[in-house]
């Protein structure tokens, strides 16, 4: 029995996994996480595998972890299994070859992903998967979500019998995140699949102490090499049992599938070879060009490893005179990548025995990072083999460079495509709109008999994401494994109505005579002259119905708030006919019901209440103007015209604007470096409300500006002279600070395009009107009628000459926030509380600091493209930046310093060598220099000057070589940021040694407690009583104390802080840290929206967590224990509150009390017992010898 | 052996003495106290309407819908966690408290909205409870609302429950109503079988630090009681619904004076939160002793026995000479001077 079930790659291969495995070992990866999830939460709930028992799942470190613990579960008998993609495969590969050398049946499955080279990408392509094909390993690939689900059990059944693991592989987010229309397999089915008899085997093989054996020797010269051949016949064996599971699963599912699929015609002259989600647009194409009378086909590769050269011969038709083997991975140097080179393999031995003729083969990339790749192009590479092929291609870009890219027809469209009903979503991230997408395919996926798919695309950023749903309908199966195509969306919808303005191609998907629904506050009277005169042009020459809404008039009137999802889904049923209107309005409530009904009746009676309003509410604008017109103002737009560098102007901006696509290989960077600078270019104008500073009540505090997440609060000094040509709304007011010249003005001004509304400054003013207790020295506006104004300002605040720094002084708040920020408008989250950090860090240290940033949230607002907010100073001074990987960012760092270190000592060396012709006092000032503060600093960038010019006149042979050397004379500050993810988890082992060690790095840690940037994932960090994912049950053991293991180092600085409770603290703790000669380690509080709470109490929350004792406050400097003073100083008071202040009021740990309140509880009272302790502990430490100093560091 | 026993809602009670709504009926325990203490019912802890959105918000916000549109993930707590709803859990409480409990169990809404008022009212009643307290906690702050207008918000909803559930439903309302009495007879018109006087107004308080407005949850004094004891003695006789006393009985002192007063059960809670559930029979007894002394035979007897209409001088209680009362105090002397 099957049942019909609406779901993505993911969940579809979790079920079976779930329900075949005792041990899940885990680790959070995208795009690979949400299997884990869903087994974690599964588990949670109770939910039994195929014997009856709840799976034990287990999160590790690693993936190296769950790998070892892979294979110990299976060793030992166990079925297990484990989630994984990209780096995390990579970590995994000594196990594979373990497990696989062992003979271990195993399945692990694959989203697989790109790997990271010249830049990280979470898309999907098969550069993970291809770096396993020696591990002994099987690979098998399915390429679509309901292919995921048949071949989990299918890989399963085949790695049972015969005994090789199984990678188990499908496209990361084309086949993981697409959401589609299944046959669900059932238990019974799952279970028919597996043989009892097989994993009695699996467990007679374990190791027990009942009847022990030995397993994992080391072996010599003489007998290694015959063990690695004694495996050979399972290796022979095995397709032939891959088949036999296929076989067997036909014979229970009617669905068949073989080593090599073919599709096309029986006499093909071209077929193209490949495997994966591919693999189906190609299907598509052919029998839309076979229908045709082309003689093409296609092979699908399914297992690739054992390679099955005879299936493959056997599949391809006699008649092929051409084939193209596309590969979506990329082998640097080799003559043909790895599938490529296979099919040659095969065809060539057949060839040489005689079997048959050789075809022409061709090697082409296509895909790489989940580049589209169209039926168009599928037609490319037909119409290639048609005219003796090039030995390699690519497809999908522009290759102006090397020339190996085909050009393809991308208004080329299938009869496929033709046949289904397409729809297109425009909506921001935090609009619903992707929710209420996959609510839609789940209701005509389960309602209707049509076929239903939908995939969705993001932009990079945290803040204001736009995200686009693609959506196809249709009666018979969708294998169009791409985006919907330009002209043929039915529907196109926009959610918000800025995007008119910010986004041309708006409806490029539009078909001709479709509907065209826009979310206005514009009535249907008054919407024509809101759009663009583009806009309007493409609503005529297509022919759109053009409707409209007010839907977040609607939400509020229906008491939702801001929230349209309900609403503009209701809209496309009532308009779009894929369903009669009645029987969708009944659906969508029904849907209502499901997501809602068990959780609180209220929202339901609210969605309800809000479905019954839209109706109402939405007006077909009828008849449509004739003509174009349009009597706008100027609307808000990223930056242009002048003074943009061109390199912005040519490759930032066409990102930005979603262009990225059309980009030639020519015009990218060879080597993944990319300039600073970039993030100021973007204007994103996605506050509502910004901050308006009122310069009369402030004291001029700083405090706005340190909390600022995305640097848009600024304060400068200059003198009043300065502000003569100022705009005449340009707030400044004479400094109150004595410490400037008389006539220096300060002003506190506003990036108001830069600004993310988060309120945040305005929660941490602490002055009220006398008169007005609400209103404070910075209030929040709306934007409207301030953006023009502001802006100007805001340029004119940029232009502004810099304060001398070295006349400002660092050690105060206010004052150190007169330093210019060299990390601006990052694509973080609104609220954000890990970004105030670095950008202190960069304010006090920008102009010298090497940066080795943990792949996480840092990382990606840090450097995801297009822009980057790392910055540069008016002497083009500032952060250098680079990510290496996840798990060895301390190792990464230490390398930077010690690279810095050495090539100081060369230069110092050469200044040595060369002091006669420099002068020796200048040698000596150079070589002994105190650059321990900025002023030292400084005057070393003088000396070095100096030398530079005496060197350019100097004809000593080794000039030259100084001169090249010379600016590592300056000191570098090296910061190794990251997550607790990184510091807690997977880095902690490269973390600790660089502790361990005497040089000198800044340590960190952003510790928002959860792996934020993969979604929530519980890390060492995670308190306990918190949900988080992968603690679906609440976590049941205290956060790691991270900073107190590290003070068991004596000789490093360790400190924990939280701006949000004592800034000036966390102020003294960056500059100690960075002046302390050796290693250091900051562990940053840093609330995030994973915590369940609005970002705009994000500093509430941390006077809480301090005041709670869950965050203490301490220092430990091992220059006061130099001095004969006890090093460790407890800088916060005992806790005042007590912690259930804390956790109530945050969702992470309120919602446990809602799903397991007997647990809840319980941990409440653990943390409350914890934090006394913990705070006893620390009070202990810091009165361990009452012979400390009285003035500390 | 004295008669004890008392009419509410229609249901005859061992004894006057009822728990108000406070947080003792979260806990079985603390509820099975009360009934062994001798409560006569319990009224269970408030189902508050605030309560319920902001949970219903958070939950909808960082939970069902996250929303981060963010490739990487798209929400940032576990999506299927089985949760249950403020209301669920309030009629698992229910549930609880019926299983295990003899005496009457009073389901207390607290609410101003119809919204979802009706359905949760089905609910309570499906679940078993008694009878429904409608604590109508609403601060009309509004100038453009009339006082009518807000009466007719009251009666809205009675109405609407009224319509939906055949229960028992008691209306506790605040003081600040122009005319009470008339008040009373609309909600008795609009089918409540009972009135509850007063609710109190939880106060914000100014947090002088911070100069930010907190909340101050104060518990009752026993002069609080006075009040009462008035309108108690105003409405007696002249309704035919059930009257109960709220707010300020600490000691039988109290009790007695209210049902003298007449009132027909007497609500306590800031005594048992401080006192813990024993206070109830210590005042229990109390009240017996004082009843045989007096040589009172029942509660019947006293219950409204100084009400207005029973008095000589029914102005005493209508319009308390406030100017004895001022005279009768005379300043400690230097605070005027």
């Amino acid at each position: 029995m099957t049942s019909v079930l609406t779901l993505d790659g993911n969940e579809a291969v979790a079920r079976i996994a779930y329900l075949g495995s005792e041990v899940i070992a885990i680790y959070p990866i995208t795009p690979a996480s949400s299997m884990g999830e869903w087994a974690d939460e599964w588990a949670a709930q109770g939910r039994p595998n195929l014997w009856g028992a709840v799976p034990t799942i287990i999160e590790m470190q690693s993936e190296g972890g769950a790998a070892g613990t892979l294979h110990g579960a299976l060793t030992s008998g166990a079925l297990a299994t484990s989630f994984t993609a990209s780096q995390g495969l990579l970590l995994m590969i000594p196990n594979l070859y373990k497990i696989a050398g062992e003979l271990t049946p195993m399945v692990l499955h694959v989203a697989a992903r790109a790997i990271a080279t010249h830049a990280l990408s979470i898309f999907g392509d098969h550069s993970d998967v291809m770096a396993c094909r020696a591990t002994g390993c099987a690979l098998l690939a399915s390429n679509s979500p309901q292919e995921a689900q048949d071949f989990a059990v299918i890989a399963q059944a085949a790695t049972l019998a015969g005994r090789i693991p199984l990678i188990h592989f499908f496209d990361g987010f084309r086949t993981s995140h697409e959401v589609a229309k299944i046959d669900a397999l059932d238990t019974d089915t799952v279970g028919a699949m597996l043989d009892a008899a097989c994993i009695a085997e699996h467990r007679a093989r374990a190791l027990s102490p009942e009847h022990p054996v030995l397993r994992g020797t080391s072996q010599n010269p003489d007998v290694f090499f015959q063990s690695r051949e004694r495996a050979n016949p399972f290796y022979d064996a095995f397709p032939q049992g891959v088949q036999a599971a296929m076989d067997r699963f036909a014979a229970l599912t009617g669905r068949a599938y073989h080593l090599f699929d073919y599709v096309g015609a029986a006499d093909a002259e071209r077929v193209i070879v490949l495997m994966g989600s591919g693999a189906e647009t190609v299907h598509e194409t052919v029998e839309h060009l076979v229908a045709r009378g082309e003689k093409v086909g296609v092979v699908k590769v399914r297992l690739y490893r054992p390679f099955a050269a005879d299936a493959l011969l056997a599949a391809l038709p006699a008649t092929t005179q051409a084939v193209a083997v596309l590969d979506r991975c990329k082998e640097p140097g080799a003559d043909g990548e790895p599938l490529y080179k296979d099919v040659v393999t095969a065809l060539a031995q057949a060839a040489a025995d005689g079997v048959r003729a050789m075809p022409r083969v061709s090697g082409g990339r296509y895909g790489l990072a989940s580049k589209e790749f169209t039926p168009g192009m599928v037609k490319a590479v037909f119409d290639e083999l048609a005219g003796g092929a090039r030995r390699q291609f690519t497809v999908g870009i522009h290759d102006d460079l090397t020339h190996l890219s085909l050009p393809w027809d991308a208004g080329f469209r299938t009869d496929a495509s033709k046949q289904l009903q397409h729809a297109v979503f425009w909506g921001l991230g935090s609009d619903g709109t992707v929710s209420a997408n996959k609510n839609s395919i789940k209701i005509l996926g389960e309602a209707t008999a049509l076929q239903a798919q939908g995939y969705f695309v993001y932009d990079s950023k945290k803040s204001g994401a736009v995200t686009v749903s693609h959506l196809r309908f249709g009666p018979a199966p969708i294998r169009s494994a791409y985006l919907v195509e330009p002209g043929m969306a039915g529907f196109v919808a926009c959610h918000q109505p800025m995007f008119v303005d910010r986004y041309a191609q708006l409806l490029e998907h539009a078909a001709p005579d479709g509907v065209f629904l826009l979310n206005t506050p514009a009535g249907p009277d008054a919407v024509w002259a809101t759009l663009p005169a583009a806009l309007q042009e493409e609503i005529l020459a297509k022919r759109l119905q053009l409707w409209v809404i007010d839907a977040y008039a609607v939400a509020a009137e229906a008491g939702m708030g801001r929230r349209i999802n309900t609403i503009m889904q209701t809209c496309f049923f009532a308009i779009s006919g894929v369903l009669p209107k009645d029987a969708a309005i009944a659906a969508i409530k029904e849907a209502v019901d499901k997501t809602y009904g068990r959780k609180s009746r209220r929202l339901v009676e609210l969605n309800y209440k809000a479905i019954d309003l839209t109706l109402a509410a939405l007006h077909h604008v009828s008849p449509l103007p004739h003509a174009v017109e349009v009597e706008r103002g100027a609307t808000p737009s990223p930056a242009q015209g002048e003074g943009i560098p061109d390199f912005v102007r040519d490759i930032t901006l066409p990102i930005y604007f979603g262009h990225g696509d059309a980009l030639p290989v020519s015009a990218m960077p060879v080597d993944g470096t990319w300039p600073l600078g970039t993030a100021q270019y973007e204007k994103r104008n996605i506050a509502l409300e910004i901050p308006v500073w009122d310069e009369d009540l402030c004291t001029q505090c700083g405090k706005c500006v340190l909390v600022c997440p995305h640097s848009a609060v600024r304060s400068r000094l200059f003198d009043a002279a300065a502000a003569a040509s100022a705009p005449p709304t340009f707030k400044h007011v004479p400094v109150r600070a004595k410490d400037y010249p008389p006539g220096t003005h300060i002003s506190y001004q506003v990036a108001p395009e830069d600004c993310t509304g988060c309120g945040d400054c305005v929660e941490a003013c602490p002055i009220h009107d006398k008169s007005n207790v609400s209103r404070r020295a910075i209030n929040m506006a709306p934007i409207g009628p301030l953006r023009e104004q502001e802006r100007t300002n805001f340029e004119f605040f940029l232009g502004l000459p810099e304060f001398d720094r070295g006349a400002i002084k660092h050690t105060t708040i206010p004052s150190a926030m007169l330093l210019d920020p060299l990390f601006e408008f990052s694509g973080a989250c609104a609220g954000c509380g890990e970004t105030p950090y670095i950008r202190l860090a960069t304010q006090l240290f920008g102009d010298r600091m090497l940066i080795a940033n943990a792949t996480g949230c840092s990382s990606i607002y840090g450097g995801n493209l297009p822009s980057t907010p790392y910055t540069v100073n008016a002497a083009g001074r500032g952060p250098a930046w680079s990510n290496s990987l996840f798990e060895d960012n301390a190792e990464f760092g230490l390398g930077m310093r010690l690279a810095a270190d050495q090539l100081m000592e060369q230069a110092r060396h050469l200044v040595r060598e060369l002091a006669g012709e420099l002068g020796g006092d200048l040698a000596a000032a150079l070589v002994e220099a105190d650059q321990r503060n900025e002023a030292g600093i400084v005057a070393q960038r003088g000396r070095v000057a100096t030398l530079r010019a005496k060197l350019a006149a100097s004809k000593h042979p080794r000039a030259a070589e100084l001169d090249s050397l010379a600016e590592w004379l300056i000191r570098r500050s090296v910061w190794i940021i990251g997550g607790d993810g990184w510091a807690y988890d997977i880095g902690f082992g490269g973390l600790d040694h660089v502790l361990a060690l005497p040089y000198d790095v800044n340590i960190l840690v952003l510790d928002t407690e959860v792996y934020s940037n993969t979604g929530g994932q519980t890390s060492k960090a995670t308190p306990i009583g918190a949900v988080a994912k992968f603690s679906a049950g609440g976590k049941a053991m205290a956060k790691k104390d991270l900073a107190k293991l590290a003070s068991g180092y004596d000789h490093a600085y360790v400190a924990s802080v939280a701006y949000g409770a004592k800034d000036v603290h966390t102020l003294r703790v960056f500059h100690e840290a960075e002046s302390y000669p050796g290693p250091s380690l900051i562990v940053a509080y840093s609330p995030c929206i994973a915590h369940g709470y609005d970002m705009l109490y994000n500093l509430r929350q941390q006077d809480l967590a301090v005041k709670s004792g869950h965050w203490p406050l301490f220092r430990s400097d091992p220059r006061i224990a130099e001095a004969g003073g006890n090093p460790f100083r407890l800088d916060s008071t005992a806790p005042t509150q007590p912690i259930q202040a804390f956790m109530e009021s945050e969702t992470r740990f309120a919602m446990l009390q809602r799903s397991h309140p007997e647990a809840a509880a319980r941990f409440l009272a653990q943390a409350q017992a914890d934090a006394e302790r913990r705070y006893q502990a620390y009070k202990d430490m810091a009165q361990g010898r009452p012979d400390e100093p009285s003035s500390g560091a | 052996m004295i008669d004890l026993s008392t009419d509410y809602l229609g249901l005859r009670l061992k004894n006057p003495l009822v728990p108000s709504a406070s947080p003792l009926t979260r806990d079985l325990d603390s509820a099975l106290r009360l009934e062994d203490a001798g409560a006569a019912a319990v009224v269970m802890y408030s189902l508050f309407e605030e309560e319920l959105r902001a949970e219903d918000a958070m939950l909808d916000r960082f939970v069902i819908n996250p929303e981060l549109g963010f490739g990487e993930a798209d929400g940032f707590l576990p999506r299927d966690v089985e949760m249950s709803g403020g209301l669920e859990r309030y009629l698992t409480q229910l549930d609880r408290l019926k299983q295990r409990l003899e005496i009457p169990v009073v389901a207390s809404l607290n609410g101003v909205t119809p919204s979802g008022w009706v359905e949760l009212g089905r609910e309570l009643e499906r679940g078993g409870a008694d009878a429904l307290e409608l604590n109508v906690y609403h601060v009309a702050a509004d100038a453009g609302i009339s006082g009518a207008a807000v009466e007719a918000r009251y009666l809205e909803l009675l109405t609407e429950l009224r319509r939906v559930v055949s229960l028992p439903i008691v209306m506790k309302l605040s003081p600040y109503f122009s005319s009470l009495p008339d008040f009373v007879r609309q909600i008795e018109e609009a089918g409540a079988q009972g009135v509850a006087l007063f609710n109190r107004f939880y106060q914000p308080d100014i947090d002088l630090d911070c100069l930010r407005m907190v909340d101050a949850l104060r518990l009752s004094r026993p002069d609080e009681a006075l009040l009462r004891i008035r309108w108690m003695a105003i409405l007696h006789g002249r309704t035919r619904l059930t009257l109960a006393a709220t707010g300020g009985v600490h000691s039988e002192s109290e009790a007695l004076k209210l049902l003298l007063a007449g009132a027909d059960v007497v609500h306590l809670a800031s005594c048992l939160l401080q006192h813990g559930p024993e206070k109830l029979t210590e005042i229990l007894a109390f009240m017996q002793n004082w009843m045989e002394e007096k040589e009172y035979e029942s509660i019947a007897q006293l219950k409204g026995s100084m009400s207005q209409q029973h008095l000589p001088d029914p102005s005493l209680v209508a319009r308390a000479s406030y100017l004895r009362v001022l005279d009768s105090f005379t300043p400690r002397p230097g605070v005027w001077s």
